[in-house]
């Protein structure tokens, strides 16, 4: 099936690619939809299977895959929106859908992967298509921000192989050894420290471009700007995940070595600097999109925290990165719909949303207030659940530091928010503004939902399947 | 014999600090082609002939040839002018680069890993460090794809230093060459050239908090 699906993905990008007639592009796109949900009921029920040898079909892979499903589907929707907005010609829409089949195919086959290289390649191919979206507008900025996240993402794709190289100087003996996950975990004790910790270092750095954290998290930033909002929406969820998959399997392999304590100093250093990045920006940021963009770094710092904490740590941080790919999209479809009242991202421009789309201005309020992390946001319990590891792995100077961090951010969001909310705008002129329909919100409403469902009242199959994902790491 | 190819590499990345024009920078790559031809060729001679063959043309064809053209056309097009531009004086470049070379020996002589030979692991970090260094210290926007293509080298001699052993590594190292380079030559002749004229890092400038 995966053989089928990865066929299947990569001809129906080519035909999108090719075709230019509109009811074609639907029938395409709507074709993919449904192969990208048959192939995850098809992973789901087929759990802990290996095909095609190199994708597994573990408890991470299926969670993350599920999580893309789940919001592909209103991000193409919001997608045609967005295009039919902006009146765009055939060729455009043909290479942005198009893009955003081959991101999604990509996205999924590196969750799945079982093996750090195949993971690697379809992580290079993440790159290529998610240019293509930022790129969409076509003008000087765009192609700025794109140039930007090309070359950061080639360096540290390029980090991410030469860590590869030293993982397999690693290796006890060379010849056979091949260097899936699995093999690494078992082989844990026989690896070389040295080479071990060059090759952590190098691929840690490396993923933190998808991730975004300090220190490659800069690209990100501005392609989360200058990308279409559903675009904007994917490269803040769905493809922080896939550095988050990078970062948590090697993290794996490391923990069951000597270096555990070692690999855990690193992480706390690049999440504690996020964190700090995060907050200063926040404060200061006056472009809307951005901030959310940096909101993701926090959350992104806060997650590598739960990883080093270990404990119920561990549980948390896959719990969050979930939870918190659902309000992360959910404020940049949101975001589209702003920009399409007041045709701008600046904080200055925008105000008195609730007059406007009072449906999208309860969005804005609610997912602000679920991405702070304040009851009963299902955020509110991994993020307490981190912060309880984190007392208990005794690390309390660092718990007070970050959570006086948090409180500022929380002030930053909170101020710009209901200034957007609240305040009325200077200078804005209400006759030709475009009216919305609310039904454009729903999607923003379940995914919300959802955070308040699988956070307060997780069903057992999410549960067992975050325990399989962290079977490895010790307890 | 590798030897000799392999400090030959590393006198070029000397030259590299000093090379006052691009077209220098171009030829220096296209040298740095034909030495990893050379090295690839002795190292890797016992594997699979198909693999030895793909990787020889890769380094000839396509690091020796398409690439030093298609940087020439792309300075052509965009007439981009012949100075590299730096930021440093050229002399303290090199004093700068000698400094790289003598930490990574440094280095190298903590390892203590009798499988993997040291002068490749000196000289892949050395020129790792080295693309970094042209990165950050030149003013052009062809010089940061320069410098790329010089750290490319440098990952495709580590992966010469397993290559034996593990041939399908090089062939990744391989791919992500064609990829990158493609891909970042590619969007350079496309559109930075048409839209930003003077392709210069401080127009690079307008997306900021």
């Amino acid at each position: 099936m995966t053989g089928i699906y990865l066929a299947g993905a990569l001809s129906l990008a080519a035909f999108v690619f090719l075709n230019r007639s509109r009811i074609v592009n639907y029938v395409l796109v709507i074709a993919f939809l449904v192969l990208q949900v048959g192939f995850t009921v098809h992973i789901y029920t087929h759990f802990n299977q290996t095909e095609l040898h190199y994708f597994t079909a573990d408890g991470l892979g299926i969670l993350l895959l599920v999580t893309l499903t789940i919001i592909s589907i209103p991000a193409v929707y919001h997608s045609y929106v967005y295009l039919g907005s902006k009146q765009d010609n055939p060729k455009h829409t043909a290479i942005y859908f198009g893009s955003v089949i081959i991101l999604l195919m990509a996205l999924s086959a590196a969750y799945l992967s079982n093996h750090i290289a195949v993971t690697w390649i379809f992580v290079e191919l993440t790159t290529l298509s998610a240019s293509a979206l930022i790129y969409h507008r076509r003008n000087n900025r765009s192609l700025e921000g794109t140039w930007k996240y090309v070359f950061v993402c080639a360096i540290s794709i390029t980090l991410v192989f030469i860590g590869i190289l030293f993982l397999s100087f690693s290796l006890p003996q060379a010849g056979t050894e091949d260097l899936s996950f699995r093999h690494l975990i078992n082989k844990g004790h026989a690896l070389n420290i040295f080479w071990l910790r060059l090759a952590f270092i190098f691929i840690f750095t490396g993923f933190t471009a998808k991730f975004g954290l300090v220190p490659m998290y800069t690209a990100g930033i501005d392609a989360k700007d200058k990308a279409p909002s559903p675009a904007g929406a994917l490269l803040s969820s769905v493809l922080m995940n896939v550095g988050f998959v990078g970062i948590f399997r090697f993290y794996t392999v490391a923990a069951n070595t000597p270096i555990h304590a070692w690999a855990n100093h690193v992480m706390l250093i690049a999440a504690i600097l996020s964190i700090f990045v995060a907050t200063v920006y926040m404060s200061r940021v006056k472009n809307i999109k951005r901030m959310f963009a940096y909101s993701s770094i926090e959350h992104a710092g806060i997650i590598i925290l739960g990883l080093v904490a270990g404990g119920v740590g561990y549980y948390a941080a896959v719990l969050h990165i979930i939870l918190h790919s659902f309000v992360k999209s959910s404020l940049f479809f949101q975001q589209g719909q702003i920009y399409r009242i007041y045709k701008s991202k600046s904080i200055y421009d925008v105000g008195h949303y609730f007059k406007y789309n009072q449906a999208g201005a309860i969005v804005m309020l609610l997912a602000f207030f679920f991405s702070s992390a304040m009851p009963p946001s299902g955020l509110f319990i991994s993020e307490f659940m981190i912060f309880r590891a984190l007392f208990e792995a005794d690390y309390l100077w660092l718990l007070v530091v970050v959570m006086i961090l948090l409180t500022i951010i929380i002030w930053a969001f909170g101020k710009n928010v209901f200034k957007l909310l609240f305040t009325p705008a200077v200078e804005f002129k209400e006759d030709a503004i475009e009216k919305i329909n609310p039904a454009e919100s729903l999607s923003q409403y379940i995914f919300l939902g959802l955070v308040v469902y699988l956070g307060l009242n997780p069903p057992q199959q999410f549960v067992s399947l975050i325990q399989d994902a962290i079977q490895n790491l010790a307890h | 014999m590798t030897n000799v190819l392999l400090l030959m590499f590393t006198i070029s990345l000397l030259y590299l600090g000093i090379a006052h024009r691009l077209l220098t920078y171009i030829k220096i790559l296209a040298v740095q082609g034909i030495l990893l031809f050379g090295i690839a060729f002795i190292e890797l001679i016992q594997i699979n002939a198909v693999n030895l063959a793909l990787i020889l043309l890769e380094t000839i064809v396509f690091k020796t040839i398409a690439i030093p053209l298609f940087l020439q056309y792309v300075m052509k097009r965009n007439r981009i002018t012949r100075d590299a531009e730096p930021f440093l004086p050229n002399f303290i470049s090199l004093i700068i680069i000698t400094l790289i070379i003598i930490t990574t020996f440094i280095l190298s002589n903590t390892i203590a890993d009798s499988r993997i030979s040291k002068i490749f692991f000196v000289v892949a970090l050395s020129t790792l460090f080295t693309g970094l260094y042209i990165i950050v210290t030149r003013h052009k926007i062809i010089t940061h794809v320069m410098g790329y293509l010089i750290i490319e080298n440098g990952v495709f001699i580590l992966s010469l230093a397993v290559g034996n052993e593990m041939p399908v590594l090089v062939n990744l190292g391989i791919l992500l060459d064609i990829f990158a380079s493609v891909f970042l030559l590619g969007i350079f002749v496309n559109r930075i050239g048409d839209e930003l004229k003077d392709v210069d890092v401080d127009q690079l400038k307008s997306l900021k908090d």
